[in-house]
């Protein structure tokens, strides 16, 4: 693998850390959607990239799946999901833009240290790429974690499992079977949800969880 | 021979989705039990002709079933054919009696289809030969006997019983399961693999102990008893027989087989682990008897006893192993094996004589009992040839085996290491005042149960029980007789297990004149039941024709003497608590800590003066109640989980995967 393969694929990876660090400040619903549409595309052209690389034609399906679905029809889906639940408008308290900013950091630290401690025996690439899918899924839990509205917790989700298809990518030889059933069951776990806001909504006038948890604390 | 007992078992499991339709129907009980009892008998008549004509075979099977690189396998050798008797001995008789009794059953749906599993279960332990197929039927054996535990499952009690019953069989499992574990570390699960492999010392010694936690939870050794008392009277009357007769002799199977057979040669602190055990055992399990008034739980508590005298017979072989006296091993092996099989016969009897006690009057408490040997003639004779073995008398078996025991003890003096010497004699008192006690128990069950007079409407009116139910108990009881006159025949049948697991025989004893056992030397003792039965009866008849000949004998019927009491109440008897006051003040005070508190009404007050006894099992404050105590207190704590949010379940998972991922890093 030339020098120039090797430090493109490292920038693809690195933009796709980057733009899950956007996602962790965005309080506007459509704002953090647009930077998920984002984040898709750049996992897009990363895999693309280790599809050339690898010399793997099927990684191509891959990469096509990621940008037809992810990129542009669960953002489109979740754009009209929020425009007829009315809470476009809607600003998240997200809990400190410092404090989040500064976890993210701790944690893709941390799995850089993790994942250069646990895998000196494989190649350079597959080392970098492993780290950054790592960032990129605790980056994902840690967007879930601070966010009180559904939607944006769905989001975080997805931004996790984009995280899973680049650690698969970059390992070589995953059979495309995986990865098609990975991406099935994300779609899937999507429509689960969707249905499942809309009968949240239904029943509390609101997607925010806290007020699923307000209704458990009046029960208990 | 291995396929005749296979299809036997397969037959018991095929009986059991017909138990599921046959309990509707109104005849069901008898076509099930009748399938029971065919095939148990099959199979107890299969094990003892391997016992005792192909004992070196040790045929082997291998099914594909279970773990799908191992199969389950299979094995009759000398000592699964020697328990196979036992178990199918005591399933026979416990599914002829239930020919009868199982007809009193009102909820025949909770116990036709387990019945049959469970039996079942315990053939497939005393089978298997690896420990895959060994552990999965010891809990298939401990589950379905919890369904009969819990069938009468309106009574409050029960369902205590059978909560307690289920914590206790998962712990045993537990032990089980990290003992083989252990053993399975260097060799495989399959038994003959684990025969071969050296494990090391240490590794050896927690196998003894776990199996000793494992087995003995099983077994009812003290302190991991409390739930025997609780389960075992709690089942149906021929189950409750199955449980204490035979389930507690799978355990000690599961203890032969892994100390003995599968580990090598012992050490002698194993010995000295499990007489600790054992001796405290029989006396704290006989004076719990002692204690109590329920019936079936004075013979649950009994059972724990005369477990405590197996296990000090397995304990003194081990001890005269690991020392190298193979023949006095041999003597105190076969000591244990023997009382496996006495136990199993005289215990099924007497819980079927309770059994037929409870479906004629409907009572367990010896309080509400008397007088049932006019009522129940035949029931109260089977009973009482059953108390005369349990007490250990002669002629009848009970006495052959503790007698066995006793001279084994006798020869501890030829040990050469001076921690056995010196706790071997104190075992040996254990067991002797063990043995007194126990003739003191089954005097008082049998006293205040049979004689007397009845102490309640029920007990005036009971009625004799059907022929099926008396079959059983008398062929049970016939079987205590031969055994205990001629136990040369039984000792001679279980040389070769002797020889499989101790490495040695006791001398041959059929052929000797008129059929006396000899253990050791002519000059050291021996013993005759044959003439000891034969002088017995000859001087009964003798005395009892001399005094009808030559005193009057025609029938007198005169007021029984009453203390001086001139009150007819027939609470003036002596009562099941009456009886034990003695002892109960001389040991209970300290081990049960007794107290009498006497109440006395204020004056002018008509509510009459009582007389209460408390008593405190110790063990189970001392060590059950904190442990409860504990895991309520930390599940009250952990509790809390349960209704956290989602968002900080999300939280949780998340600061977990951090720390772990830390813990790499780090």
């Amino acid at each position: 693998m030339s020098s120039l393969q090797f430090d493109i694929a490292h920038l693809l990876a690195g933009s796709l850390v980057l733009a899950s660090f956007m996602m962790l400040y965005q309080d506007r619903l459509y704002a953090l959607l647009n930077v998920y549409a984002v984040h898709a595309g750049v996992l897009a052209l990363s895999v693309a990239w280790q599809a050339y690389v690898q010399q793997a034609p099927h990684l191509y399906v891959t990469a096509l799946i990621a940008l037809v679905f992810k990129a542009v029809i669960i953002p489109v889906a979740l754009h009209r999901i929020i425009k007829r639940l009315g809470i476009h408008r809607e600003i998240e308290s997200v809990i400190g833009i410092g404090l989040t900013m500064m976890a993210g950091i701790g944690l893709v630290a941390l799995s850089m240290v993790v994942m250069l401690r646990v895998t000196p025996g494989a190649d350079a690439l597959a080392r970098e790429d492993l780290a950054f899918a790592l960032s990129v899924v605790l980056l994902g839990l840690l967007i879930m974690v601070t966010r009180r509205n559904a939607v944006s917790q769905v989001v975080g989700f997805m931004s996790l499992e984009n995280g899973l298809v680049l650690a698969a990518t970059g390992a070589k030889g995953m059979p495309l079977v995986v990865e098609i059933s990975v991406a099935f069951s994300v779609l899937i776990a999507f429509i689960v949800i969707g249905i499942f806001l809309f009968r949240i909504r239904e029943r509390f006038d609101s997607v925010d969880v806290q007020a699923l948890d307000r209704f458990r604390g009046e029960r208990r | 021979m291995i396929a005749v007992a296979l299809w036997s078992v397969a037959a018991l499991l095929a009986l059991v989705p017909a138990g599921i339709v046959l309990s509707t129907r109104p005849r069901g009980s008898i076509i099930l039990y009748g399938g029971c009892l065919i095939a148990t008998s099959t199979l107890c008549v299969t094990a003892l002709s391997d016992l005792l004509y192909f004992p070196h075979l040790a045929p082997s099977a291998t099914l594909p079933i279970g773990l799908p690189w191992l199969g389950a396998h299979f094995r009759l050798d000398a000592l699964s054919a020697f328990f196979l008797v036992v178990v199918n001995l005591g399933g026979a008789a416990a599914s002829l009696f239930a020919l009868g009794y199982g007809q009193h059953e009102d909820s025949p749906g909770r116990v036709l289809p387990f019945y049959p599993a469970y039996l079942a279960g315990m053939n497939v332990v005393v089978l298997a030969n690896d420990a895959f197929s060994f552990l999965v039927a010891w809990e298939f054996m401990s589950l379905t006997s919890w369904a009969l535990v819990v069938s009468h499952h309106r009574e409050a009690e029960n369902v205590r019983a059978g909560y307690v019953y289920l914590l206790m069989a998962s712990f045993g499992t537990l032990a089980l399961l990290l003992a083989f574990g252990l053993l399975a570390s260097g060799a495989g699960y399959d038994f003959d693999a684990i025969r071969a492999s050296h494990p090391s010392a240490a590794l050896t010694g927690m196998v003894v102990i776990l199996v000793l936690l494992g087995a003995g939870s099983k077994a009812g050794l003290v302190p991991l008893h409390a739930w025997l008392p609780l389960a075992h009277p709690a089942a149906p009357s021929h189950v409750s027989g199955l449980m204490s007769g035979v389930m507690t002799k799978v355990a000690v199977y599961g203890f032969v087989r892994i100390v003995f057979d599968l580990l090598p040669e012992p050490v002698w602190w194993w010995s000295m682990v499990v007489l600790l055990v054992g001796g405290p055992t029989a006396t704290l399990g006989v004076l719990y008897a002692l204690m109590q008034r329920d019936i079936k739980r004075v013979l649950a508590y009994s059972t724990i006893e005369n477990i405590g005298i197996i296990f000090t017979g397995l304990g003194l072989a081990l001890a005269f192993k690991a020392e190298g006296l193979d023949w006095v091993a041999a003597l105190a092996f076969t000591a244990a094996m023997l009382h496996v099989f006495n136990h199993a016969l005289f215990k099924s009897l007497l819980f079927f004589g309770a059994g037929a006690v409870l479906a004629a009057t409907g009572e367990r408490d010896m309080e509400k009992l008397g007088g049932l040997i006019h009522r129940m003639p035949k029931t109260a004779f089977a009973v009482l040839v059953g108390c005369v073995a349990i007490s250990a008398l002669p002629p009848f078996n009970g006495f052959v085996s503790e007698w066995l025991t006793f001279q084994a003890i006798l020869l501890s003096p030829q040990l050469p290491s001076w921690g056995l010497k010196l706790i071997i004699p104190a075992v040996g008192g254990l067991l002797a005042l063990a043995a007194a006690f126990a003739a003191a128990c089954f005097v008082k069950l049998y006293g205040i149960s049979f004689l007397g007079r009845p102490r309640s409407d029920v007990a005036a009116s009971a009625r004799e029980t059907d022929r099926f139910s008396l079959t059983a108990m008398l062929v049970l009881a016939a079987f205590c007789l031969v055994a205990g006159i001629l136990p040369a025949l039984f000792i001679d049948a279980l040389a070769p297990v002797s020889k499989d697991m101790v490495g040695n025989i006791m001398p041959h004893q059929v052929g000797l004149q008129w059929l006396t056992i000899v253990p050791i030397a002519e000059s050291r003792s021996s013993y005759n039941g044959l003439l000891v039965f034969l002088f017995a009866a000859l001087c009964g008849t003798a005395a009892a024709s001399a005094i009808h000949r030559l005193a009057s004998d025609r029938l007198r019927r005169a007021p029984a003497w009453d203390c001086g009491y001139p009150d007819p109440n027939l609470a003036i008897q002596y009562s099941a608590s009456s009886f034990s006051q003695p002892i109960r003040r001389v040991f209970g005070s300290v081990i049960f800590a007794a107290r009498e508190i006497g109440e006395m009404p204020p004056p002018s007050s008509p509510l009459p003066a009582r007389l209460r006894v408390e008593l405190h099992d110790l063990i189970w404050d001392a060590l059950y109640a904190p442990i409860a105590k504990a895991i309520g207190f930390a599940t009250d704590r952990i509790n809390i989980l349960q209704f956290l949010t989602i968002r900080r379940y999300l939280t949780l998972v998340f600061v977990a995967l951090i720390v772990l991922l830390l813990v790499v890093a780090l």
